[in-house]
């Protein structure tokens, strides 16, 4: 943290474009997610720290709330009906989590080739790969990727069941602040939206600060935002029992 | 929606089981048979999940799926894209029109939030797979667990989206005997609980059997 900055807050970090990332984020502590380039994406996924069987469930997520979305005041819950984290603030408004993430084979085609070989460390990466190599790290694999967010990222669904992506949606400096109601291990690359059509290979840089909040109080608007949600924090605190 | 009618008799299928209400069903399809569920009172949902028989960490993903069709409901023409993005199976017949892949699997402890925390000890489409998991996954190879409970499909279950992002449990568009029918384009173990959920319209508060059957390639 830069010299002087208040007590509470943890830390502050960039993630590159195109890169990966993970951590422990611990219960009470929030984390804002910042669009740098106004283009960014950034994939999560969501697991808890202590037994990571358990990870976040996009299904039970939307159904508990009755949105195809995510956006402020919407809580990302885990498969076993506790929440792993809240959106409290968002200057974005719509975050997908419907189209899952590209893959080499889908970026080769769309951007040609870039290997290593030639490139050295401007290669480009997809999705998948960066976050594999990240949950290898902690000994998880395929079998652990379960749909994940893309943040900033907008994609809405017609009546006919139709997806469009669209362009545009975020913003340089755009956030989303996410609370952690569990000990959360996240998972994290900063590749571009498998739907993005931008012919060009860019991906966005995406900051990411982290401070001490605190779990959510009783008023909490995520919280009571729905009967569900006041069900969904009641099984998380019993986790902390 | 358009309505595909497959060509297959019943009569000549090599296999025909009856998955009863609330019961979990798992078994192997070969790369070009034909596999069809069959709803047979009507509004039943049926919760699937498929495995590449040869490399089980291969399976379905609804995210992969929606994505490169570019829409999120299945029906015939859809292809049912793996983790890996490779064909698992074509839907060739649909006489129900559309099947969702959005709406999961209903567990003890998503009834407790959707419904009421007193809703646990219902029975859940989760408690069919961990259990079908448990008793007949070393059968398939492997030792299973939860890890491999991905994202389903819902078949004959209609989950609306509206442009606005507003996603609902509908009632149901299907109908006695409407059916489904796939044909495998690798070898596939399918995942089935035929879904026990009593708390909203997806079974039309009323689980019933379906019917799954095989055919070779014609």
């Amino acid at each position: 943290m830069p010299e002087g900055a208040p007590y509470w807050m943890l830390w502050d970090e960039l993630v590159s474009a195109g890169a990966h990332w993970s951590g422990l984020l611990r219960r009470g502590t929030t984390l804002r997610l910042i669009d740098v380039t106004g283009h960014g994406n950034a994939s999560v996924l969501l697991y808890n720290y202590e037994d990571r069987s358990e990870r976040y469930n996009m299904p039970d997520t939307l159904k508990a709330q009755h949105t195809a979305f995510l956006s402020k005041g919407v809580a990302c819950y885990s498969d076993m009906g506790r929440v792993l984290c809240s959106i409290t603030d968002d200057t974005c408004g719509w975050h997908d989590t419907l189209c899952g993430v590209s893959n080499a084979a889908a970026v080769r085609r769309k951007y040609g080739e870039a290997p290593y070989q030639e490139r050295r460390n401007q290669y480009f990466k997809n999705g998948y790969d960066s976050l594999l190599n990240e949950l290898g790290k902690y000994a998880l694999g395929k079998r652990d990727v379960t749909a994940a967010i893309n943040f900033f990222s907008k994609v809405t669904v017609e009546d006919s069941g139709e997806l469009r992506f669209h362009v545009g949606h975020s913003r340089v400096g755009a956030y989303v602040d996410l609370r952690f109601e569990m000990n959360v291990l996240m998972v994290l690359a900063t590749c571009q939206h498998p739907l993005d059509p931008a012919p060009d290979y860019r991906p966005g840089e995406v900051r990411l600060t982290a401070w001490h909040s605190r779990p959510a109080p009783r008023n909490d608007p995520c919280r009571t935002r729905c009967p569900e949600n006041e069900r969904g924090f009641r099984n998380t605190e019993v986790w902390f029992k | 929606m358009a309505l595909v009618e497959s060509a297959f008799d019943a009569s000549t299928a090599l296999r025909r089981e009856v998955i009863g209400a609330g019961e979990p069903w798992m078994g192997r399809v070969q790369r070009g048979q034909y596999f069809r569920i069959v709803d047979l009172h009507g509004n039943q949902a049926v919760d699937t999940l498929f495995y590449r028989t040869d490399a089980l960490e291969e399976r379905y993903s609804a995210q992969d799926t929606v994505r490169e069709q570019g829409n999120i409901y299945l029906t015939s023409g859809s292809v049912l894209l793996s983790n890996e993005c490779n064909f698992m199976l074509t839907i060739v017949a649909d006489t129900c029109g559309r099947h969702d892949t959005l709406g999961g699997a209903c567990s003890a402890e998503s009834n407790m939030v959707r419904y009421a925390l007193e809703k646990r000890d219902m029975h859940s489409c989760r408690d069919n797979f961990l259990l079908a998991l448990a008793h007949l996954g070393a059968r398939h190879g492997r030792d299973f667990n939860k890890r491999d409970l991905a994202s389903n499909i819902n078949f004959f279950m209609n989950v609306p989206v509206t442009p606005q992002g507003k996603l609902t449990f509908a009632d149901g568009i299907s109908a006695a005997g409407r059916y489904v029918e796939m044909r495998a384009e690798m070898d596939v173990t399918v995942l089935i609980s035929n879904c026990p959920q009593l708390n909203n319209p997806c079974n039309a508060y009323n689980p019933t059997p379906v019917e799954v059957l095989v055919w070779d390639a014609p």
